[in-house]
């Protein structure tokens, strides 16, 4: 395993002490086998030279077997781990792949793009620091690439790259890989990943992996081992909430009594004030004990003895925190759950539940919604099965202390473990709670538990007596397009017709909201997503309450229109796109935007001087420069007819 | 690296530590398998390091095969019982040890009678519930799938096709009675990581891992070291002095040497990273049954 060092051939003590300061990476790669993930995994190794001489020669012998490069040299073999699998060809489970260069130690989790794996992805995902998200440049942003972005995101891996990968079979085309990255960016605006990158690469033969590609001199960025090498992940972890869940209690004699753990986050300091949940007791912390020396201070993940002041009570399962700053502790609490067994969840059912040291039975009270893993959309389901993902309730027989999985990956995680088999049946992931939720809820985050259950508690008419006294099934129809593009006129219009058909629709107009509502907004891009977000929950409301919503706003961002789309649920949702030309927009200027744009007073007006994403696939598109008004509401009420929302 | 960053051997020996002391605390009886080599030398220092001030709160167990070498029950003795005072048990397969069957001849039937079936012994007489093993990831490819707690059936049987799913650092130690939970702390480690661990901690190692010059005949391409006159030569082979070391350890018949002139721990690493053949090069038994040969032995219950 020849390391590029001439260090180690000329000085291997200064080789040595060069390598006991590295850093550790651990990553994750995503894609199928068809995206060349294996071969990029290989290439890694064998350009970091870490394959040796008998496993090459091995892999030679097996690229003529099994390899899918027509006995040449198939990098893809490295990775291929278990003899049923390499008969069938693909990898089916998590493998852990090991290589270092003179920076850092990476640990891949290698796991496979294939739909059923869900649950080895999450499983892969749960430690890494960052993902590699493979898309072939020929096929650009499949469903699969969509389903690892997401439980990328659902995971919390915060760094992500996007290596374009086969460049040299779209002859290196920068048009091609602009294209893939913007595809991209607009899917990702749905998730939550803070940083994010892309790099064209070629894995077969080499391009931008560890060496600059010559074929690609338009791009100037890093290569992916350069990448891998320098990203920052020194701020991931939470140093600011101390949690020490205990492990083990340490007494070889009567006069030593230490807590053994792992610190889950944050620091702690000889001397620090600490208090033990749950008997909320306090004391002070005597030391910090290891076996190479007692310590003024210990951080996270470092593994430690904590002794106290006094002698209180604490055992394995109670957690150590301070005084000041104390996680959750509840018995009931939501999170989001990824179903790893093929029995399906059971609700009600009593399952045993692992979080940091504490294992408690516990319930699945209610599976509030599915999400889709393909298209991201939540609808109701009765349980989860294997590789499903969803939000559910859970209770369980005592409180465990906990932290919202956003920030605490530690103290907000959890596995499902069934009593019967033992097999771990679900990974959970802890959901911001009431109680921190303005600080910790993204602004279109939905806390279910505060609006639905309240509702539902409150309900005392049903859904299904409400469509058939209003003869109608809820639902909000966004007009969306540039000013004067006629979209509250034509609201108007089919609120009327509809009213004249005995139906009930509600207009929601987004100058409206604004004089209200929205009064404290702007025109900047957040305060534009932060009026259709309200508009977006008013529209909830009445749908919830059965009415139909016309919502006519500019809505000029595409994935913020997809939010509102999450939110209101897909079969509640439609996008009616206003098409007209900006000339003609401008020439009607109906409210004078125009004219304060051309003044500066509206510097991002969408259309001028502003951006505006045309909805790529609308439920319906009104060329309201050519057809009349009414020819559009009759448009418009023919769909909502279509779709069976009016009768 | 900022003043809260941990080096990646910092990192790994936390992550062990927490490993070792998860299964002290979830498991009525573990014990930590006791190899005598540089992994296990490792493991011992880990567990050393996870209860002090205390002494690790279950034994050691020693598979013994009668084939290992002398200088391996000599370190067992002094070093590990002696000094680090461990409890320490040793196993043998005396029915196995009856049947005789010479390494040298019959490498395979040995390892499965005096090895694997040694372990599911010594592991169902004691009603182990989990077993502590030092091996890693990066050492062979069906190893590179295999979980840190690895459940075993009633007959210490592996199934590679149905294990329990493995998330963050929560480790499920559920088992019904008479199964069992392989635990593997090094999982993450590479080779150079214990070797640098060893030479950062300055942990005493079974000298065979130095050069020194020891009698060996060549056999089929690989260095033997003669260890007693159990080992016979054959017709035209010749004993000869040369300096060798091992790279790995086990029985001596099966234990290729290397010839090396590294006598200092710094020399072993630069020699293994100039290497250009892998650690598990050395033993006979991965090259058994094609490229699964490994896979096969672990599903039977072999470490």
């Amino acid at each position: 395993m020849s390391h590029q060092s001439d260090l180690i051939a000329t000085d291997i003590d200064a080789y040595l002490a060069q390598h006991e300061q590295k850093e550790l990476l651990r990553f994750i790669t995503c894609g199928s086998v068809d995206d060349g993930k294996s071969t990029l995994i290989g290439r890694l190794l064998y350009d970091s030279k870490m394959l040796y001489e008998d496993q090459l020669a091995q892999l030679e012998d097996e690229s003529k077997t099994h390899g899918t490069t027509g006995g040449g040299f198939d990098p893809a073999l490295v990775t291929d781990g278990l003899k049923a699998e390499r008969e069938q060809g693909i990898t089916i489970d998590v493998a852990y792949r090991y290589f270092s260069t003179a920076k850092r130690k990476f640990i891949i989790a290698d796991t496979p793009g294939h739909e059923e794996y869900t649950r080895n992805m999450a499983t892969g995902a749960s430690t890494a620091d960052l993902a590699v998200i493979l898309i072939d440049a020929r096929q650009g942003v499949l469903t699969q690439t969509k389903r690892h972005s997401f439980i990328v995101s659902l995971l919390g891996i915060r760094h992500v790259v996007v290596t374009i990968n086969k460049m040299d079979l779209v002859d290196f085309s920068q048009a091609r890989y602009d294209e893939i990255c913007a595809d991209y960016r607009d899917f990702a605006a749905r998730l939550d990943l803070p940083d994010l990158h892309f790099i064209p690469i070629s894995a077969l033969n080499g391009d931008n992996v560890v060496d600059p590609s010559p074929q690609m001199d338009w791009y100037r960025g890093s290569t992916l081992m350069n990448f891998l090498e320098t990203v920052y992940i020194g701020s991931d972890r939470n140093f600011e909430d101390f949690r020490f869940p205990v492990q083990y209690v340490n007494r070889p004699n009567l006069d030593f009594r230490g807590f053994c753990g792992t610190i889950a986050s944050g620091i702690i300091r000889q001397g620090d004030e600490v208090m033990v949940l749950p008997s909320r007791k306090t004391s002070r912390v005597k030391s910090i004990v290891t076996f190479d020396s007692e310590v003024a201070e210990a951080f996270t993940p470092q593994s430690v003895t904590l002794t106290f002041e006094d002698e209180i009570d604490c055992s394995r399962g109670d957690m150590i925190v301070r005084p000041g700053n104390v996680p959750k502790v509840s018995n009931d609490f939501d999170a989001m759950l990824v179903w790893m067994s093929p029995e399906a969840m059971v609700p009600g059912k009593t399952y045993l539940f692992k979080q940091t040291t504490q294992t408690a039975p516990g319930q699945i009270e209610s599976l509030r919604y599915r999400v889709d893993v393909n298209s991201l959309h939540r609808s109701p389901a009765p349980d989860l099965q294997l590789n499903e993902i969803g939000r559910c309730t859970i209770t369980l027989s005592q409180p465990i202390f906990y932290d919202a999985y956003r920030r605490n990956r530690s103290s907000g995680a959890f596995i499902v473990v069934d009593r019967i088999s033992n097999v771990t049946v679900a990974a959970g992931m802890i959901t911001a709670r009431e109680a921190d939720k303005s600080s910790k809820l993204a602004p279109w985050e939905v806390d279910e538990r505060g609006t639905s259950q309240t509702t539902r508690d409150v309900r005392v008419v049903t859904d299904e007596e409400r469509e058939s006294r209003l003869g109608q099934s809820p639902a909000t129809v966004l007009l969306t397009g540039l000013s004067g593009s006629g979209k509250t006129t034509i609201a108007r219009g089919v609120e009327r017709a509809l009213f004249d058909a005995g139906r009930t629709a509600i207009v929601l107009d987004g100058e409206d909201l604004r004089r209200g509502l929205s009064r404290d907004l702007g025109f900047a891009d957040d305060d534009r997503s932060e009026n259709l977000r309200r508009c977006a929950q008013m529209a909830r409301l009445l749908n919830e309450n059965g009415f139909i919503c016309l919502a006519s706003l500019i809505a000029p961002d595409a994935g913020v229109r997809a939010k509102a789309q999450d939110l209101l649920g897909d079969d509640r949702f439609l996008t009616v796109y206003c098409q007209a030309s900006l000339d003609e927009c401008q020439a009607r200027d109906p409210r004078g935007h125009y004219a304060q744009a051309v003044e500066g007073k509206l510097p991002s007006l969408p259309g001028a001087g502003g951006k505006y994403d045309e909805p790529e696939a609308p439920d319906l598109t009104l060329r309201t420069d050519q057809q009349s008004v009414d020819e559009c509401v009759d448009l418009v009420v023919a769909l909502l007819r279509d779709r069976k929302l009016i009768r | 690296m900022s003043a809260y960053s941990l080096t990646h051997l910092k990192l790994l020996e936390a992550e062990s530590i927490h490993i070792i002391r998860e299964v002290a605390a979830e498991f009525s009886k573990p014990v930590m398998l006791y190899s005598v080599g540089k992994d296990s030398s490792v493991m011992t220092h880990l567990a050393i390091k996870a209860f002090y001030p205390d002494k690790p709160p279950f034994p050691f167990l020693h598979v013994d095969t009668t084939w290992k070498f002398a200088e391996m029950i000599e370190f067992r003795e002094n070093y590990a019982r002696g000094e680090l005072g461990l409890d320490l048990m040793v196993h043998i397969n005396h029915e196995g040890k009856a049947l005789n069957i010479d390494p040298a001849e019959n490498s395979d039937k040995h390892t499965e009678v005096m090895k694997t079936d040694a372990l599911k012994q010594a592991l169902t007489e004691h009603g182990f519930d989990a077993a502590f093993g030092g091996a890693r990831r990066d050492e062979e490819k069906s190893r590179a799938k295999e979980r840190v707690f690895s459940f075993r059936d009633k007959f210490h049987r592996w199934d590679p096709k149905s294990q329990r799913p493995e998330l963050w650092n929560l480790y499920n130690a559920k088992v019904n009675a008479g199964e069992s939970i392989r635990v593997f702390p090094l999982s993450n480690w590479t080779e150079l990581d214990v070797w640098q661990y060893i030479h950062l901690e300055g942990i005493p190692i079974v000298p065979l891992y130095f050069a020194d010059y020891r009698p060996v005949v060549e056999r089929n391409g690989t260095l033997i070291m003669k260890d007693d006159d159990r080992l016979e030569l054959h017709p035209g082979e010749k004993l000869e002095s040369r300096q060798v070391r091992f790279r790995t350890l086990g029985c001596y018949p099966l234990t290729g040497a290397v010839e090396s002139d590294a006598t200092t721990l710094p020399q072993i690493i630069q020699e293994m990273l100039l290497a250009k053949t892998s650690e598990r090069q050395g033993r006979v038994i991965d090259r058994d049954a094609g490229g699964a040969g490994m896979e096969e032995k672990k599903k039977q219950g072999y470490f």
